[in-house]
């Protein structure tokens, strides 16, 4: 027999699936329309560039998350390669350079070089957890601090700036502009990229498939002949990855650098993942739901900023949030035993 | 009073599809060793976790010094006087001796006439009481880690006794001993009894039972056998009643031929002392080779060995002549050799994942296209094949592989397997925990897989399994391979001989 649903019922299982993306966006309707220009072409497209670098850094952890690991390594990576960048693509003649010997480099380059280097940390990370079988959150805890003190290091503690014309002007690339408005920052179609990408790999290929067999049960997944270990080791390695295109991102938005950026961006992007629906008990998680996650922070952040609060409660709403989330999500498992 | 210290009559316990306890019965003379025998799965440890409190019982009562008692959970049995030493002994390594045996019950005191804070002194000075009265002399301050297996069994024992309790279960307590500490056992064992204890002792070993049991019960399929008096016993008449039970037709008829050898293992040797060691077997073609034995044969480590889940020190596993090298299970995999491993749910399901994901993880590189991406066409066809092809009960192949019953789970993962086309197939109790019918159906696969020229190997703790779906049985004892039987000539005794046969040391 089957068990006929109405449609309220069915809106009323989507509504206690999602409590939070409910609820943000019933407060988005009400500040939207109390408050002028909430719903604006601006305002949204500060809200798609906002979500693109969280976005990046969310996919990144999110292979960590599904495998019943995780990376607190990702905002101080993220900054490293966002004064890596900084320093690469300063101009040939701009006064406080930092290595004056360094020629004027291409910023597609310059972007190869970064990657690279997140590609070769995210891969000592990958071997420290799966060889040395040091537990994920002690290990990038570690990773953390190192790349921060790495980063004040040879930055002085300075903040970088002076950038080349031609990566500036990367950046402040628009298209779609409507009337008053613009246009839209085309590095937001990095996130759209990405986010192709990390489904297809999720979705489509053996890496992506692993992934979720080694978070739904390690000891099958080895016995099912999937080297762990080194699949591991990837993951890390694609989430270095991640960082550092968002760490260029960073630069490039903000036309500077220092050290100091993307402080708990990692928090956030796990913080984004839960609420997305990636399970802390693994083998769980879409690309979809990580963009929701990290868009409802987003949106959190600005509402607060529209309704005029301390940008400072923020921590705060955002903490509330966060454990709601993953109450629900653990209850979600718990109610099935 | 009753003459009995405890009485359990008419437990039954039902678990989901299978019913562990049929009105078995138990009854316990105070300072007196009494064996609790029967094969595996026979009910003995469910009867004792009844007993415990660790299960609740569905019929069924307990009269303890003559009273009727309901026990509803472990705590509630230490302070009615029931100890229990299990089998697989749960110690906290990372403390001292004198915690683990105080642990949830630390002597108290006042400090500073008003904060309560445990008692350290009493604890350790308790702890050295009761360390000297099983006959050891540890330091009550050492960590329990330190000590040896069957150290920490005595220790566990202490805890028993420092509970002092009325009746004291040992589940298996010399599974893991040496002769000379099967010996120390005995003394302490002799000392409670004379103290008046009741004790209920489950062990395999015959000779043991004989020698230090007073009287046995013996259980078969949940069911209460018999109790007899120790004296006079012989381990031929245990055995017969441990075993006796009807064969019925529950098999398909075997149509398989063996063929020739094509896998061969010699001298294999784990790196773990206490397992396996030297082990040769044969196997030919399109043969199922049973394998047979107690808990504790090793029978598990040694196919896991073979698989690469587990290492080993000598040893070469050849197939068609040529070795084989296996270190991991990705190794055997690609050589040919499957494994389904003992344990479903540690070991074989991918709990949360889809039925799909799990029945194509091991071969997903045959499905992709282009050599990148998966097709999920394909993916969808192997699963609509062994869903047809075993009769795989599922609403959907993206339901949740949990969802679903044992035997679906088991036919499930036989697919994932398959798919591989692999040559040997290693099936470790492929029918635990499953219903009849769906038993009979994974026998009539194991039997197909033969007869298209699948060499099999099934290890199996039901002797009329084993009897009923081999062409020859390999029994181990204690890491050893203790003897072959052609699968015609084997009986449930002549099994049990070579099962039993342990090293005199």
């Amino acid at each position: 027999m089957k068990t006929q649903t109405s449609i309220p019922q069915k809106i009323w299982a989507v509504i206690k699936g999602n409590p939070i993306v409910i609820m943000l966006a019933v407060l988005s309707l009400v500040v939207g329309c109390t408050i002028d220009k909430f719903f604006s072409l601006d305002n949204l497209n500060n809200l798609m560039c906002n979500t693109t670098v969280r976005f990046l850094i969310a996919l990144g952890v999110s292979g960590c998350l599904i495998t019943k690991g995780t990376d607190l390594s990702a905002g101080r990576q993220a900054a490293l390669a966002a004064t890596l960048t900084g320093v690469m693509v300063q101009r040939a003649d701009y006064a406080s350079r930092m290595f004056s010997w360094m020629p004027e480099m291409n910023m597609w380059v310059v972007l190869l070089i970064v990657l690279a280097l997140g590609a070769i940390i995210g891969t000592i990370t990958g071997v420290i957890v799966s060889y040395l079988n040091v537990p994920p959150f002690i290990a990038t805890l570690g990773i953390q601090t190192i790349v921060y003190g790495i980063n004040l290091i040879y930055t002085n503690a300075q903040p970088i700036g002076g950038f080349t014309d031609s990566f500036k002007a990367f950046f402040n690339w628009k298209f779609l502009p409507i009337g008053d408005f613009k246009g839209f920052n085309g590095y937001i179609l990095f996130a759209l990229l990405f986010g192709l990408l990390f489904w297809f790999m999720y979705n489509k290929t053996t890496h992506g498939k692993y992934i979720y067999a080694i978070g739904g049960n390690e000891n099958a997944a080895e016995v099912s002949g999937v080297n762990v270990r080194s699949r591991k080791t990837l993951i890390y390695m694609t989430a270095g990855v991640m960082y550092a295109f968002a760490g260029f991102l960073m630069t490039g938005k903000s036309g500077g650098a220092s050290a100091s950026m993307g402080v708990s961006y990692e928090l956030e992007a796990i913080a984004g993942c839960t609420i997305g629906g990636v399970s802390t008990t693994g083998g769980i998680g879409t690309v979809g739901g990580i963009l929701i996650g990290v868009l409802v922070f987003e949106l959190l952040k600005i509402i607060l900023q529209f309704v005029g609060a301390d940008p400072n409660f923020n921590y705060i709403v955002q903490g509330l949030v966060v454990i709601t989330a993953v109450a629900m999500d653990i209850r979600k498992y718990v109610a099935k035993k | 009073m009753s003459e009995y210290r405890l009485e359990m009559r008419g437990v039954c316990k039902s678990f989901p599809g299978v019913k562990a306890l049929d009105h078995a019965q138990l009854c316990l003379h105070p300072g007196k060793v009494h064996a609790l025998m029967g094969e595996n799965g026979a009910g003995k440890s469910t009867l004792m976790k009844c007993m415990f409190g660790i299960y609740s019982m569905d019929e069924g009562e307990i009269i303890y010094e003559g009273q009727k008692v309901t026990i509803k959970d472990p705590l509630e049995a230490l302070k009615m006087g029931i100890a229990m030493v299990h089998q697989e002994l749960q110690p906290i390594p990372a403390r001292t001796i004198g915690e683990n045996i105080f642990l949830g019950r630390y002597p108290m005191k006042k400090f500073l006439g008003f904060i309560p804070v445990v008692d350290h002194e009493k604890m350790y000075a308790d702890t050295a009481e009761l360390l000297k009265k099983v006959r050891m002399d540890f330091d009550p301050k050492q960590m329990l880690g330190e000590l040896s297996v069957s150290q920490m069994q005595s220790v566990e024992i202490a805890k028993a006794v420092s509970a002092n309790c009325k009746v004291l279960i040992l589940d298996e307590p010399t599974s893991s001993l040496t002769s000379n500490e099967v010996e120390a056992l005995f003394r302490i064992i002799e000392d409670l009894k004379a103290d008046g204890v009741a004790i209920v002792y489950i062990s395999h070993k015959m000779d043991e039972i004989l020698r230090i049991s007073d009287e046995v019960t013996i259980m078969r399929d949940g069911q209460y056998i018999g109790t007899w008096d120790c004296a006079g016993l012989t381990t031929d008449f245990i055995i017969s009643k441990m075993v006796g039970r009807e064969l019925t037709n529950l098999y398909p008829e075997r149509h398989n031929v063996p063929g020739d050898v094509v896998f061969e293992v010699e001298n294999f040797t784990s790196i773990n002392p206490k397992s396996f060691r030297n082990v040769n077997f044969q196997l030919r073609k399109g043969e199922i080779l049973g394998v047979g034995g107690l808990v504790g044969a090793q029978r598990t480590e040694l196919m896991e060995g073979l698989f690469g889940i587990r290492s080993h020190t000598t040893g070469t596993i050849k197939y068609q002549g040529k070795e084989l090298t296996i270190s991991r299970p990705k190794d055997a995999i690609d050589q040919g050799v499957a494994m389904l491993t003992e344990d479903r749910r540690a070991t074989g399901i991918l709990g949360v994942l889809s039925i799909a994901d799990n029945i194509s993880v091991a071969s997903l590189k045959k499905y992709l296209d282009f050599g990148v991406m998966i097709n999920d066409k394909k993916v969808e066809e192997l699963v609509q094949e062994n869903v047809k092809k075993m009769n795989i009960k599922t609403p959907s192949s993206k339901t949740q592989i949990q969802s679903l019953s044992g035997g679906n789970q088991q036919k499930v993962l036989i697919g994932r397997w398959l798919a591989n086309n692999p040559d040997v197939l290693i099936l470790d109790e492929p029918t635990r925990g499953i219903d009849v019918g769906a038993k009979y159906e994974i026998y009539c696969i194991i039997e197909e897989l033969a007869r298209a020229g699948k060499s099999i190997i099934m290890i199996s703790s039901e002797m009329a399994e084993l009897i009923g779906m081999s062409d020859r049985i390999m029994v181990m004892c204690d890491g050893r391979v203790t003897g072959f039987i052609d699968g015609k000539d084997a009986t449930q005794e002549n099994i049990m001989e070579l099962a039993t046969q342990f090293e005199k040391v």
